[in-house]
């Protein structure tokens, strides 16, 4: 059975969803051993998978079944009870726990199955911090002054869960041109996350916290303070709305650069 | 540092330019108003156990009249089917 955290999007914060589904996890898991194995054995045997592991998905999954490299962070807390081991994981995205469980049964040589498992944490959301259907269903019954006092609780801007997503802070004049689909230029960019190298999955944020757009990073983030021109980063996903921020560019300038 | 959860790991911003932002312009994220800060919203959601993560959503999205919402991240679409005892079997086997 699995429960825990699952991050859910209204309306327009339905285009974010590509930015949660890259974001790590972390789980508790119990795990049944299929034969008795000593505990030191387990704890041994547990913290060989904390790093790169190779996994196929499941037949039953989601994805293409092709083997794939996924890092394990930590693996903590183990605890044993007869042949129940409960611990607690941290890991990449679209790494499959069940299936760790079962390669982690394979090396210990009993064999093992995943009993339950919960989701503690997606990215910047812990569990610590989630509502219930129940909690929602009161929120959708409230009448107007109620509801707004829930709304504000129960449901965060979407920016929330961008706080471990690398990032770039633009300009107010850029806003609009990104909003309209172009690549961010480097004399747009205000402030940056200092990890960022080309490729990677980046977010557009406006000075007040406002997210822009998704965008896929052209520059290392050591170029982009280096340089004074040329594309930074390239617009993936819009998610604010065009009309937000007045259009202060201008067609003329536009048309010489390209 | 790679080897460390992105949420243990200390992030620093660069700053390549002094600059203001018109407060006339857009509108900070926690001063949404609430038709926005809706439409603009996430939910943390505790899922239960026994629904798929998908409907899940659909009944989020009935209960609070939405036109779109979607999940991040399915939580065991398959839990149904691993229950039985058969699956069970088949999956710890092969």
């Amino acid at each position: 059975m699995v429960t825990g955290v699952l991050p859910l999007a209204l309306e327009d914060a339905t285009k974010t969803i590509q930015a949660f589904l890259l974001t790590g996890k972390e789980y508790v898991c119990l795990m049944a051993l299929h034969g008795d194995v000593e505990e030191k054995k387990v704890q041994a045997v547990l913290e060989e998978f904390v790093g790169d592991i190779l996994q196929r998905p499941p037949v039953r999954a989601a994805v293409r079944r092709d083997v794939r490299k996924r890092r394990i962070y930590y693996i903590r807390d183990v605890e044993m009870g007869g042949r129940d081991v409960l611990f607690r994981v941290g890991c990449q995205a679209g790494t499959y726990i069940r299936k760790l469980v079962y390669d982690m049964g394979e090396v210990l040589g009993v064999g093992a199955h995943m009993r339950e498992l919960r989701r503690t944490r997606a990215g910047s959301f812990t569990d610590g911090e989630s509502f219930s259907l129940y909690d929602l269903m009161e929120l959708s019954e409230a009448k107007t002054e109620e509801r707004e006092v829930l709304a504000r609780r129960m449901v965060k801007p979407m920016e929330s869960a961008f706080e471990y997503v690398p990032r770039i802070y633009i300009r107010d004049s850029t806003v609009s041109s990104i909003c309209h689909g172009a690549e961010l230029a480097v004399p747009g960019i205000v402030r940056l996350s200092e990890s960022i190298v080309p490729k990677m999955s980046i977010a557009l944020f406006t000075l007040k916290d406002e997210l822009v757009a998704l965008s896929k990073a052209l520059m290392s983030s050591d170029q982009m303070m280096k340089e004074d021109h040329g594309l930074a980063a390239k617009t993936v996903r819009v998610i604010m709305p065009a009309e937000t921020y007045p259009r202060m560019w201008k067609t003329k300038t536009v048309t010489v650069q390209a | 540092m790679s080897q460390r959860a992105p949420w243990e790991e200390q992030r620093k911003l660069l700053v390549k330019l002094e600059e203001e932002t018109d407060p006339a312009l857009g509108c900070p994220p926690t001063k949404r108003p609430l038709d926005q800060h809706l439409r603009f919203g996430l939910i943390n959601l505790d899922k239960p156990s026994g629904p798929s993560s998908h409907e899940v959503v659909a009944w989020v999205k009935r209960m609070l009249r939405m036109k779109h919402a979607g999940h991040g991240g399915t939580l065991e679409t398959f839990a149904r089917l691993e229950q039985s005892d058969g699956y069970r079997r088949a999956s710890s086997s092969s």
